[in-house]
């Protein structure tokens, strides 16, 4: 029987490259390479139909009204104030350095450090309140509530350096939690009046 | 005088090609991640300082909400709309949305889903509070407002 001794040709390679380069043009068209980033929130559960709406009660020094109307204009309180003041005013909220009876006030709470022992911080009772009205534009909106992230995130710096001698954002997360506890971020977004009103 | 060349130089090799390629290839792999849908809306997102990244992106539902692109205009107008998955919708279609979206994860990971907002900058925010109402309906309460990040207003 006659063996073919003829070796077996050697496929050639030549075209792989094209190949991968195909491979590579789908992936890079077919993907996207961006993070998404935004300001993260939580919505307040919506409330039980059967039940009765019932105001909360809360003292009128531990509120911050913050309201954007149609116009984008910024009024906090009873007064119209600018985007750029924003910051320091609920930063002076939420710290009330001096214990002005006019703003919110401090409960000494106990917090649970992470290597077991307890730590006491006058966390402030304040809520920044925010309205807006359905005529505001969405950027002023994220614009406003950008400032007051912006407010929290510079008090909680402020707590973890005096505490652990570090910026918030450095902390390792058992430690980034107690300062979140320390100053917890309260924005209350009103109920708005005409929706489900009709 | 040197003898001129009469070897020539060996071409290249490029038998290493396409493992260079295929190194490519395998970066953009693991670096991007597939586009799931088509946008049909204009949202020019708004400039934020102090955002965060968004963690996960398979727990992460989209809802874009701006005026449709132009190619889109003729049969929508142009007035501001919700885009939920690849189409225009109504805030009555969120419910359902979101209980599908969920429907998708993992039982354990439901509790983490976190819906994006990506709404245009000029629009209202009366469109995005009836959008916010019916998430809260929906019971989807992790938000996430989309915003660029910029390092400061002029």
């Amino acid at each position: 029987m006659p063996i073919n001794k003829r070796k077996v040709q050697e496929i050639n390679a030549g075209s792989m490259a094209d190949i991968a380069f195909l491979l590579l043009i789908f992936f890079l068209v077919a993907t996207t390479m961006n993070v998404d980033t935004g300001l993260s929130r939580i919505l307040p559960a919506m409330p039980d139909e059967n039940q009765k709406q019932k105001d909360m009660d809360i003292k009128e020094r531990n509120l911050m009204p913050v309201f954007v109307n149609t116009f984008d204009q910024i009024m906090v309180g009873r007064e119209p104030i600018d985007i750029t003041q924003l910051t320091e005013k609920v930063k002076e909220f939420i710290l009330n350095p001096t214990d002005d009876p006019n703003l919110p006030e401090k409960e000494d709470t106990q917090i649970d450090m992470p290597d077991g022992s307890k730590w006491v911080y006058p966390v402030s009772k304040g809520i920044v309140s925010l309205k807006n009205d359905r005529g505001t534009s969405y950027k002023a909106y994220i614009m406003v509530q950008n400032e007051l992230t912006r407010a929290f995130n510079e008090v909680r710096d402020q707590v973890a350096r005096a505490k652990f001698g570090v910026e918030f954002a450095d902390l390792p997360e058992d430690q980034r939690a107690v300062v979140q506890k320390a100053v917890p971020l309260k924005i209350s977004e009103a109920e708005p009046r005409n929706v489900g009103g009709k | 005088m040197k003898k001129k060349g009469d070897k020539s130089l060996p071409p290249i090799s490029t038998a290493s090609l396409p493992d260079v390629i295929f190194m490519i290839l395998f970066f953009f792999m693991v670096s991007t991640t597939m586009r799931d849908q088509e946008v049909k809306v204009k949202a020019k997102l708004p400039d934020a300082t102090e955002v965060q990244k968004l963690e996960k992106k398979s727990l992460v539902s989209y809802i874009y909400i701006g005026p449709p692109v132009e190619s889109q205009q003729k049969q929508w107008g142009t007035a501001p709309r919700i885009q939920l998955n690849d189409s225009f919708r109504s805030t009555q279609d969120i419910l359902e949305f979101v209980a599908s979206e969920r429907d998708k994860l993992n039982e354990s990971d439901r509790a983490a889903m976190t819906i994006c907002l990506k709404a245009d900058e000029n629009t209202r925010m009366g469109i995005v509070t009836d959008v916010k109402q019916e998430l809260r309906r929906a019971n989807a309460l992790k938000i996430s407002y989309a915003a660029s990040k910029s390092l400061g207003y002029k």
